[in-house]
């Protein structure tokens, strides 16, 4: 891997200084308190989830669970248009990787390997893409989308989800590239290797493991985007578009059980990315 | 370094289609960069065009009709006043929040990684799904309500998110953004940090200086870039907010970003949409220009 992206968890570092049993207890006494912050809004939102009808009327309320089972949520999933809107979640999501990887991190290998001429231009326009809320531009889109075709399909939704996500690729792949030292691309051509064949065997095995990290964060842009998605989409909405459209209707225990299958998802992929989130981050937010 | 190659004729010929070293410039990197400048071109730059074009053109000719249109609107002052007053609220509890955690996860060593999974967890999770994940604690008949009746406070379920008691919902929006949101301000704080030489600190406390002096005098200024990025992002999104506040109150706490989702898919008036859209780029474009000012560094003074 990379040195500037493994080194950045620094977990394993002794510390100097040991703290008195008092100031400890009181530090993970807080700790738990920030941990519980996080975690109960989780647990009770499944509770919602598979509690069903009954378990969101309980009054009062235990916070154990009671009464849990998977039919609320299998419920949920067969009511028309949620199956499909996952579907077109996870499509959108999929096509947002693709197109930010493919788009994102030549990008990164050009900033990464070359100086030329307009790269400052290049970053700029990259960094300029943050001062702007990016979703709101889904406005205008909806007119030409129509025209062309694609308004209302994933695909369409991917690209501006792609807007949102490719001056992140393109960042993170850059540090990554700059981690790999060029002298092993250098000892391929000396070996005969393409430029192409060099990258394709050299630099990409060893770029893989932040790429693969790249792409989850790319997916979870995608996923938990709401306001482009619903501009966007009509009747091929991503989940979250359909999320939104029902909340006023929908019963509450059909709103957990869609607010639960987007949270899940999510920390798994932040759970599989964790050893990246610092360093992707420290590179992405420079 | 690639003269000499040896090979027979296929490698030679091969060889032959590439370019000398990158030594200064050459087509490659323009190649490389060509499609992303291309597809940021054609969905960044034009839609940008486009908006603000779309929010000037009302009928024929150039007119600010869309603008009248969006400040003689009964939501807009609304509007406006929710979202500054959230984005002025939220900002800054959550940089303090985030400051909180890192120094608490600086102070561990055993169990750090697990405790910083799960204080970023909320960065995987979508404003929509917080809102919802907050609405099941503050509904009527919610975990908070239970709780307070279980201490006596109320006799009955109560309702906190309704028209009639903004300031609660408000508080509810508070609460769900600053679970969503710290996470991100925690992980580019936490990365900053990082970046920080140890010595600095432990010279001070040689020194004598106290652990408050130290962070104020040491810590806070060199995660000044840091704290610019964060405070960047998190204020272009907080202008933005929207899902959270539609899980939590619906239509009762209008914000910008709402307004424009509902001239655009309800009353399908794009020019007033459009409007609402420069309204939030032009504020987000502020809030930028002022924290690059205000917290600039000069080079000399980077760790």
């Amino acid at each position: 891997m990379t040195t500037s992206l493994s080194q950045a968890p620094a977990s394993g570092a002794p510390r100097a200084y040991m703290l008195p049993s008092a100031r400890r207890f009181l530090l993970w006494t807080g700790l738990v308190a920030l941990l519980a912050w996080v975690l109960v809004p989780i647990y009770f939102v499944a509770l919602g989830a598979f509690g069903g009808r009954t378990g969101v009327f309980r009054w009062p309320k235990s916070i154990w669970p009671s009464d849990l089972s998977v039919a609320p949520m299998m419920q949920f999933l067969n009511i028309e248009g949620v199956f499909n809107a996952l579907m077109n979640s996870f499509i959108a999501a999929g096509l947002t990787v693709v197109f930010s990887i493919l788009l994102g991190a030549p990008a990164g290998y050009a900033l990464a390997r070359y100086t030329f001429r307009g790269q400052n231009a290049y970053r700029l326009l990259v960094l300029l893409t943050r001062a702007f809320p990016l979703a709101i531009l889904a406005l205008p889109l909806t007119v030409s989308f129509i025209r062309i075709g694609l308004y209302d399909t994933p695909f369409g939704v991917s690209l501006i989800h792609t807007v949102l996500a490719l001056p992140f690729a393109a960042l993170v792949t850059q540090s990554l590239f700059m981690g790999i030292p060029r002298e092993y691309e250098e000892a391929a051509w000396v070996f005969g290797c393409t430029r192409f064949q060099a990258f394709v065997k050299v630099v990409l095995p060893l770029a893989l493991p932040g790429l693969a990290a790249t792409a989850i964060f790319a997916f979870v842009i995608s996923w938990n985007e709401v306001f482009a998605a619903s501009i966007l989409t009509v009747r091929e909405r991503t989940l979250t578009a359909y999320l939104l459209k029902i909340l006023s209707e929908s019963p509450l225990h059909y709103r957990f059980a869609g607010g639960f299958i987007l949270i899940i998802p999510s920390v798994l992929f932040i759970f599989a990315v964790r050893r990246y989130l610092f360093a992707v981050w420290g590179i992405a937010s420079k | 370094m690639i003269a000499k190659r040896p090979g027979g004729l296929r490698r030679a010929i091969l060889s032959e289609r590439e370019r000398p070293m990158p030594a200064r410039t050459s087509w490659i990197p323009y190649a490389l960069i060509a499609p992303s400048v291309a597809f940021l071109g054609a969905l960044f730059i034009i839609p940008l065009v486009q908006t603000v074009w779309l929010s000037f053109s009302a009928g024929e000719g150039v007119s600010l009709a869309n603008y009248q249109r969006m400040a003689n609107d009964l939501n807009f002052g609304l509007a406006i006043r929710n979202t500054f007053l959230l984005t002025l609220v939220v900002v800054p509890l959550q940089v303090i929040l985030a400051l909180v955690m890192a120094t608490m996860v600086s102070k561990l060593d055993k169990g750090r990684d697990m405790v910083l999974w799960v204080l970023t967890i909320p960065l995987g999770v979508s404003d929509l799904a917080a809102g919802l994940a907050w609405l099941s604690i503050l509904q009527n008949t919610g975990y908070l309500n239970s709780a307070l009746y279980a201490l006596g406070v109320i006799p009955g379920p109560v309702g906190w998110l309704s028209q009639e008691t903004p300031w609660t919902l408000f508080f509810g929006i508070v609460l769900a953004e600053m679970w969503r949101a710290t996470a991100i301000v925690l992980v580019i704080l936490i990365a900053g940090l990082q970046l920080i030489p140890k010595e600095f600190s432990e010279a001070a406390e040689i020194f004598g200086a106290s652990p408050w002096t130290r962070f104020r005098k040491i810590t806070l200024p060199l995660l000044k870039p840091s704290l610019q990025s964060a405070l960047i992002l998190r204020t272009v999104l907080a202008f933005e907010v929207f899902a959270v506040v539609y899980a939590l109150g619906g239509r009762n706490f209008p914000v910008l970003a709402g307004e424009a989702y509902t001239w655009q898919n309800e009353n399908q008036n794009y020019g007033v949409a459009a409007a609402y859209a420069v309204l939030i780029m032009a504020i987000s474009l502020a809030a930028t220009a002022v924290y690059l000012r205000a917290l600039r560094t000069r080079p000399e003074q980077l760790p």
